[in-house]
């Protein structure tokens, strides 16, 4: 089963994307920020990143940007979760080479159903 | 797939919390002539995780509230809007209402919709001068949703014309899933076209060079396909043509049932709008009854530092007791000294890690501390005294317990040095100070305890007008003869106020008393130290922690007891002549000048197999318990030892003299004595 990145500052709604995508048979692993996530990414090849954009050390849509410069991230699908009023986020995020969104709030079946998307 | 939401709410009211803090703080520190960016950004962050988890998690009000802080927030953060100190207060008192409404919620309690209204006004009265647009602006939005669900429905003909920019696969997208999900939809026929795929040599792979065409029948409206190809809008060119409509429908009447369809959902869904506050957050109070188990849960956070020491730790026991059963597999004598080595590191893995264990119950003080910039702000200017808190050793560490049950009696001294300590303005510039009076909060450890000082250098105590207070109150004799602390002291008598007339601040004279019941509760005690005209110093003493205590065990015929190290001030043989016996008042010795009640521990706790029931014969332990003092009468002083406190309430039922249990050595029980509970029992 496909390997997932889950990168958000706020503890509550990492674990709910972690446990969600777990119970779906995912394996997740968690980072707290973008550095993290970075680190991470840089240890472990993922199949899919989900990254919140506001945080703090480094922003998602700076780690999307930071993954795409790498050879195991070019290609691979990176979701940013935002605000509906984040429009300026999602145009600032597809030219970083975020492949999508998932727009806040959602439900965990509304991310179960994006994530299938992009991993087939 | 159902996930069940309340599971993160914990963790969500915490971190919430967490981020009113920083938000709070953040607020206060703003500098109104030169604002930092970044300071600005961190508010911001706080406020849009708020408005995030709470919308994800359901609390509907929260994010709702939350939005419009996080736009004010973000006008502010891109320069577009002035920081202004009317506008950090109006933010400052809608940090407080949403701790008020996150409280409620975490308590199941009804959320005080009046006055988060008035919060929310004042906050649009900031963000626009009127608080009519944001709603004009989120029904336009509702609309534009549902007028792409309601569309008429019916099988449909698409011609989609895709032509995707070079690009569109460096972001992570593939047109084969998307024309999956187009397939979902209905029925798809999928024709490529190979005209910009340049020649084999100019190829480059990573690049998109086809476009497709692709007709669709099904039941699917324009925005079905178009929430499909959302995330590529700006990375290809896209054409959507309907080239059949369905049988049913014909094109003229299409445009007019929109319209109509429109209109109806619309007033809809503005009523559920404005209901959705009070269903979400006013949850019926009857709920609160069936379910306090559920507040209780308390968790921690600890710094992954202390984790990994632990786990650390843990291997070396693992080791350790590898290395153990080794020896112990085939053991002869000249094993003997491998095994010593052995049980030695045995104690010593023991002992650290009972200390890491204990440490992950370690906060830092800060978490008392951080509520004072914001109580010191807010009181100063409500008494017009120009003030600066000064805090120190924010990082002391202390036992989560103690931290919970500090923070009250903090508050109360803080006030107090504001209040009373401090003085005017104009009165300090007369009394040659400077205008701007300081506060300090200080914590450091010293031995085995804690001390926290609240210190400030205002008017001092006086102490003609203590006493004259105390007399006039009738706390003490016009003839009594007091030293300087025991005058101090007589702030914390039970009725005793200095303030001529009362603030709603501080002096309501049922403080200081209960202050020092808090802090002797705690097992701590609380000192002060004064000097006219320059200031006071108020230190509070406290245990560590509360889990674990260093004891005296004793013993009485069979049974072992465990007296707090602390609490004892003497033990010695007693004896004839220092005995005395009241009439109906039971027994008393004389130490020196003072006579003690003497309680007899086998009497009290009806053991049957004591050895000496002569008071000549066995020992009489001394003991304090809040100033009070009296000697027990026992067998024997066994060894004193750390125990580990087990709650005597959780397992049983409270025991009057006894504070709690512990488990010996040998596996039995042991009694922890409390002490003032004995001194209370020895008294009727």
């Amino acid at each position: 089963m496909a390997s997932i990145l889950a990168v958000d500052d706020s503890a509550s709604m990492r674990q709910m994307v972690s446990f969600t995508l777990k119970g779906a048979g995912y394996t997740v692993v968690e980072a707290v920020d973008g550095v993290d996530a970075l680190n991470k990414a840089k240890t472990q090849k993922f199949d899919c990143v989900v990254t919140d954009v506001n945080m703090p050390n480094k922003d998602g849509i700076t780690l999307i940007r930071d993954l795409r410069g790498l050879p195991n991230y070019k290609f691979i699908p990176m979701l940013m979760l935002t605000t509906e009023s984040g429009m300026d986020k999602k145009q600032a995020g597809k030219a970083a080479g975020a492949t999508g969104w998932i727009v806040k709030p959602f439900n965990p079946d509304q991310l179960l159903k994006t994530i299938k998307k992009v991993l087939g | 797939m159902s996930i069940d939401m309340a599971q993160f709410h914990q963790v969500f009211f915490e971190e919430s919390f967490e981020g009113l803090d920083i938000m709070e703080t953040g607020l206060l520190n703003l500098d109104m002539g030169d604002v930092d960016a970044e300071d600005i950004n961190t508010i911001f962050r706080a406020a849009h995780s708020i408005k995030g988890g709470s919308g994800t998690f359901g609390f509907t009000a929260v994010s709702d509230f939350t939005h419009v802080m996080e736009t004010l927030l973000d006008e502010m953060r891109d320069g577009r809007r002035q920081v202004t100190q009317p506008a950090v207060d109006v933010l400052l008192g809608s940090v407080d209402c949403l701790k008020e409404m996150l409280t409620a919620i975490q308590d199941e309690q009804e959320v005080d919709v009046a006055s988060v209204a008035e919060y929310k006004k004042a906050l649009e009265v900031e963000l626009n001068g009127s608080e009519s647009e944001e709603a004009v602006t989120d029904e336009s939005s509702d609309v534009s949703a549902i007028e792409s669900n309601t569309v008429n429905t019916g099988e449909k003909k698409w011609r989609i014309a895709f032509s995707p920019h070079t690009d569109l696969l460096k972001t992570g997208n593939d047109p084969v899933r998307m024309f999956r999900e187009l397939g979902s939809l209905g029925e798809l026929t999928i024709t490529v076209d190979f005209q910009g795929v340049p020649d084999f040599y100019d190829l480059d792979p990573e690049e998109c060079h086809l476009s497709w065409n692709l007709e669709l029948v099904g039941d699917v409206s324009e925005s079905d396909i178009n929430d499909i190809f959302d995330w590529v809008e700006d990375e290809c060119d896209m054409a959507i043509q309907l080239i059949s409509d369905p049988v049913e429908n014909n094109n003229s009447s299409t445009t007019e049932e929109q319209a109509i369809e429109v209109a109806p959902p619309k007033e809809v869904k503005t009523e559920s709008t404005n209901n959705a506050s009070p269903t979400n957050v006013a949850k019926p109070t009857k709920k609160t009854a069936q379910k306090p188990a559920a507040k209780t849960s308390s968790s921690i956070r600890v710094d992954t530092g202390k984790i990994d020491t632990l786990i650390n730790m843990v291997g070396e026991l693992v080791i350790t007791q590898s290395m153990l059963s080794l020896v112990g597999e085939q053991f002869e004598m000249n094993k003997l000294d491998q095994l010593k080595n052995g049980l030695s590191q045995l104690e010593r893995h023991t002992r650290e890690l009972q200390e890491s264990v204990m440490n992950i119950r370690m906060l830092p003080i800060s978490f008392v501390f951080s509520r004072f910039p914001r109580l010191v702000h807010d009181l100063s200017s409500k008494l017009d005294k120009k003030i600066e808190l000064v805090m120190v050793g924010e990082h002391t560490e202390v036992d989560k317990t103690v931290v919970e049950l500090l923070s009250d009696p903090l508050v109360h001294l803080v006030r107090n040095s504001l209040d009373h300590g401090i003085e005017m303005p104009a009165d300090r510039l007369a009394a040659g100070k400077s205008e701007t009076g300081t506060i300090t909060l200080e914590a450091y450890h010293r031995g085995g305890n804690i001390v926290i000082e609240v210190k400030d250098d205002g008017k001092g105590l006086n102490k003609e007008v203590l006493r004259a207070k105390a007399i006039e109150k009738g706390l003490i004799d016009e003839n009594t003869n007091l030293t300087d602390k025991q005058t101090y002291e007589l702030i914390f008598m039970a009725g005793f106020s200095t303030a001529e007339k009362l603030t709603d601040v501080s002096g309501r004279g049922v403080g200081m008393d209960v202050v020092r019941r808090n802090i002797q509760s705690l097992g701590g005690n609380i000192e002060i130290i004064s000097e006219l005209g320059k200031g006071s110093t108020i230190a509070i003493h406290l245990p560590l922690t509360l889990a674990i205590m260093d004891g005296q065990s004793i013993a009485v015929g069979d049974e072992r007891f465990i007296i707090p190290l602390g609490s004892i001030i003497e033990s010695i043989n007693i004896k004839e002549s220092m005995i005395n016996r009241v009439a109906g008042r039971g027994e008393t010795f004389r130490l020196r000048d003072e006579y003690l009640p003497i309680v007899r521990m086998h009497e009290i706790f009806d053991v049957k197999t004591v050895q000496a029931t002569k008071l000549t014969d066995g020992l009489v332990v001394v003991v304090d318990g809040q100033g009070m003092r009296c000697g027990l009468f026992i067998d024997d002083l066994l060894g004193q030892q750390q125990v580990v406190i087990k709650s005597l309430e959780a397992n049983y039922r409270k025991v009057e003299g006894v504070s709690g249990a512990t488990i010996l050595g040998d596996g039995s029980v042991a009694l922890i004595l409390d002490i003032p509970g004995l001194v209370r029992l020895s008294n009727q």
